[in-house]
């Protein structure tokens, strides 16, 4: 082996694609910064990772779940709602406001972790459910419409403000991202969310506790989705019941970009940080290439050439993965 | 008395597994559990651990009623156990697959490299110089088998059960699992070790329990029973009443030989084996529990290579490379799992019928759906197979009829030779004789049958010579004058003397 793949401790073939992650994402970098002027400014960075925080934590939720084996659709749904929730208590505190949003999300991933595990639902359908179940509990407590937050107790802080130069929300998910490699990687319950991943019925003969801990991903994937609603509240200063549609979509590809099988047992939170950032990237591009003037693109088309960008990427990663098995594919 | 279990039922979709079955363990004892397939061995430990949950009956695990209602607990409760499905997680590490539950710790977190250490650790002990970093999927399946065996080990378990472990495991591996259980004997750990090479049971176990369809028939001191006693407890004796509807003694040997085998070997499965089928014969092939039958029935079939020995098929040598050579020789064969080989369930019998066919039914690559029906109908007609239409999904016939349609799936393709692995199992006892009868039938026609069985009243009833294999090697061919329970209970229990 080539000793600087071994010094990265390329095991698996799902490393490989990891490391093609890592790599397309400074190439996308690089190309933007050669093109456009403004596109390595203060200013782009921060709002880029200002607003691109809130995908990063669904997607982390979403790796976890996936590398169960399971899937998540009920995230964007959950955001929504959490928002909705966070904006009714901002005006109480700032902080009934963040931990209110987040327990909503939690709520909603402790029904999902509950239909999965107990009542034995598919993910997908039982996820599919709560998805829809949350959006109406949000119109319903939004009567319909987006709720104004609170601008007096603080609340817009956790959104909109900075600390020590850099986006609370960037704060935030870089904290929960390494906290998310920590339990991944240091963690007992970790390596036991990917054994579940490649075989849930030999990891229950091996003695662990599946349905705990497959309980405890998707609660934790709930929290995380209503942590991204706390900040959508707060950055836009409304609580947005018909937000986030798509978003369990967005996460989804962010994951499998980040070198995560659908099929459970491989993941890494590294990648799939890499991968959200290079989806959000592609969508920076896409304003930068209209902002030049030259063509304009409309958001049918942009959504377009995400599709075919995650497509490409994708079809690259099966194939790396594949010359090094000789057989996996995505 | 470490462990109890008393009167254990268990069905599975209203099918008995297990019909008050019983398991006694003493404090460092190594306990031999034997038994046919199916006998419910396996059925009977997952009982044990938690992984079932049992319809009746009653456990005791040091002194006190358990119910374990997952694998975990028993687990926690001092049970370790190595499925007969090596149960590791494929895509980790080798050290991670060891010590997943039970992961060294340093502040909380998982000490990595005493983790490592100690795996590379258990593992030189077991003469297994490996990477415990890399996954284990990439790894034999003897190395995964001694990776399970070590975590079993590592647990500081009281009682360790260990389901068929040296299935794949050579000689050398053999012995040093058998030190290994030595050491935890004198450690005071009890053992129940399933197997059926009856040899290593003797080397190893203190005393035996023998089981048969779901019951246990015997337990006593190993000393105190001979192998020949063994092996009629786990094969029992009652025979059922079948009709003998195999040839005139003599009459077969003077027909033509449509196949016939000699000294073939490959692998350690097939060591040296040698049979004969000739045309309008049922032959059969008995042996116990891995002596080599499917693995023989893979290397006449092509899907295993043969690496020693000839196999000739109508006088002329053939060396298949695949199934579809054998098929086109006029070799079928019905595989023993039919539930994993053999049928799709939820296509119709029509469909399930004629997929060895489909490619000579198209015309333009369409199916002929007029041949199709036609050679259907034949076939259902000629094996009475009991179906409301063909259009019926197999699934929802019984048993047997499901292997008539599995009969007619390679009947349709004018075979020369059929081989039939088992080809009663999980039938009723009507059926198995109706089954039996049909084969008689299509030999009286002029085919070859190569019957593998493991129920000695369907090979004295149906088979005009019988070849018993042990340990991969033939070692007797009984033709139908000398052919007797006692007879072939004295060839298959050779492999002990
Ligand atoms: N999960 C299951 N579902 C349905 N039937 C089963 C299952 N497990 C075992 N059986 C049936 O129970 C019987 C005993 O099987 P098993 O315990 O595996 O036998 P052994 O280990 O002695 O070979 C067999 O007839 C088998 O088909
Ligand atoms: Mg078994």
């Amino acid at each position: 082996m080539n000793p600087l793949l071994k010094a990265l401790t390329l095991k698996s073939p799902g490393d490989m694609a990891r490391l093609g992650v890592i790599l397309a994402l400074f190439g996308l970098i690089l190309f933007g910064a050669l093109r456009y002027e403004n596109f390595l400014s203060q200013y782009n960075i921060l709002s880029f990772l200002r607003y691109n925080s809130m995908f990063a934590l669904i997607a982390l939720g979403m790796a976890f779940v996936i590398m169960t084996g399971g899937i998540d659709l009920s995230v964007g749904g959950t955001a929504a709602m959490a928002s909705v929730v966070a904006a009714l208590l901002s005006p109480y505190h700032w902080a009934a406001g963040l931990f209110g949003g987040i327990a909503a999300g939690l709520a909603v991933g402790a029904l999902n972790g509950f239909t999965v595990t107990v009542m034995r639902i598919q993910p997908f359908i039982a996820t599919l459910a709560t998805m829809l179940a949350a959006y109406g509990t949000g119109l319903l407590l939004a009567g319909n419409q987006s709720v104004s937050v609170s601008y007096d107790s603080g609340f817009t802080a956790i959104g909109q403000d900075d600390f020590l130069g850099f986006p609370i929300p960037a704060w935030i998910a870089l904290l929960v991202y390494v906290a998310g490699w920590l339990v991944l990687e240091r963690l007992p319950v970790g390596r036991h969310v990917l054994a579940i991943g490649d075989g849930e019925a030999t990891a229950a003969l091996m003695g662990l506790k599946v349905r705990r801990t497959l309980a405890a991903v998707y609660i934790g994937s709930g929290a995380l989705a209503g942590l991204a609603g706390v900040i959508l509240a707060s950055q836009f200063g409304a609580g947005q019941p018909t937000e986030g549609v798509g978003w369990e979509l967005f996460a989804i590809a962010s994951v499998v970009v980040g070198g995560t099988l659908l099929t459970g047992g491989s993941g890494s939170v590294g990648a799939t940080l890499a991968g959200a950032l290079l989806l959000a990237m592609v969508f920076n591009i896409l304003n930068f290439e209209n902002g030049l003037g030259w063509i304009s693109l409309s958001a049918y088309w942009q959504s377009v050439i995400r599709g075919g960008f995650l497509l490409i990427v994708v079809v690259l990663q099966a194939r790396l993965m594949s010359r090094r098995t000789g057989e996996e594919r995505v | 008395m470490l462990l109890s279990m008393q009167g254990i039922c268990k069905s599975f979709n209203g099918i008995p597994a297990l019909r008050a079955a019983s398991l006694e363990v003493g404090e460092a004892e190594v306990m031999a559990l034997v038994g046919q397939n199916g006998a419910g061995k396996s059925t009977l430990i997952k009982i044990l651990t938690g992984a079932y949950r049992r319809d009746e009956g009653a456990v005791a695990f040091a002194g006190e009623d358990v119910s374990f209602s997952m694998p975990a607990e028993s687990q926690a409760r001092g049970i370790a156990t190595i499925y007969q499905e090596i149960n590791l997680a494929p895509q980790r590490s080798v050290a991670e697959n060891i010590y997943l539950s039970r992961e060294p710790r340093r502040f909380g977190l998982i000490d990595r490299s005493a983790m490592r250490e100690r795996a590379a650790a258990v593992l030189r002990t077991f003469n297994l110089e490996i990477d415990v970093d890399q996954p284990v999927a990439g790894f034999s399946a003897a190395t995964r088998q001694m990776v399970a065996i070590a975590r079993a080990v590592t647990q500081k378990a009281r009682l360790v059960i260990m389901d068929e472990p040296t299935s794949s495991l050579d000689e050398r591996e053999v012995a040093i699992l058998f030190d290994t259980i030595r050491t935890l004997k004198r450690g005071g750990v009890s053992v129940v070790f399933i197997g059926h090479r009856l040899d290593e049971l003797y080397r190893i176990c203190d005393k035996v329990t023998i089981m048969r369809d779901g019951k246990t028939v015997a337990t006593a001191a190993m000393a105190d029973m001979p192998k020949l006693a063994l092996v009629r407890h786990m094969l029992g004796k009652e025979l059922a009443a079948f009709e003998a509807i195999a040839k005139d003694a003599d009459e077969g040997e003077r027909r033509p030989v449509r196949l016939s085998v000699e000294n073939a070997g490959a692998g350690v499965r097939v060591r040296n084996v040698s049979l004969t089928v000739r045309e309008g014969e049922i032959s059969g092939l008995a042996g116990l529990l891995g002596s080599g039958r499917t693995e023989t029935a893979n290397l006449i079939f092509g899907a295993d290579r043969l690496q020693r020995g000839e196999i000739r098929f109508d006088g002329e040598v053939r060396s298949y490379r695949q199934p579809a050579d054998a098929i086109a020789d006029g070799i079928g064969l019905v595989a023993e799992d039919r539930k994993v080989d053999g049928i799709i369930p939820d296509m119709s019998i029509r469909e399930n019928m004629t997929l060895a066919l489909l490619p000579k039914l198209a015309r333009a690559g369409i199916v002929d759906r007029a041949r199709q029906d036609e050679i259907v109908a034949r076939y259902v007609t000629a094996l009475g197979i009991k179906c409301t239409s063909p259009d019926q999904p197999i699934k929802e016939l019984s048993g047997g009829n499901q292997q008539k349609v599995l009969l007619g799936r390679w009947l349709c393709t004018d075979p020369k030779l059929l081989i039939v692995d088992e080809p009663t199992r999980g039938i009723d006892i009507g059926a198995k004789s109706e089954i039996l009868r049909l084969l008689r039938r299509l030999a009286d026609e002029g085919l070859g049958v190569l019957m593998i069985s493991s129920e000695l009243e369907e090979l004295l009833a149906a088979a005009d010579r019988v070849t018993v294999l042990s340990d991969g090697t033939s070692v007797a061919v009984l033709p139908r004058r000398e052919l007797s329970e006692a007879a072939l209970f004295a060839a298959m229990a050779h492999q002990v003397e």
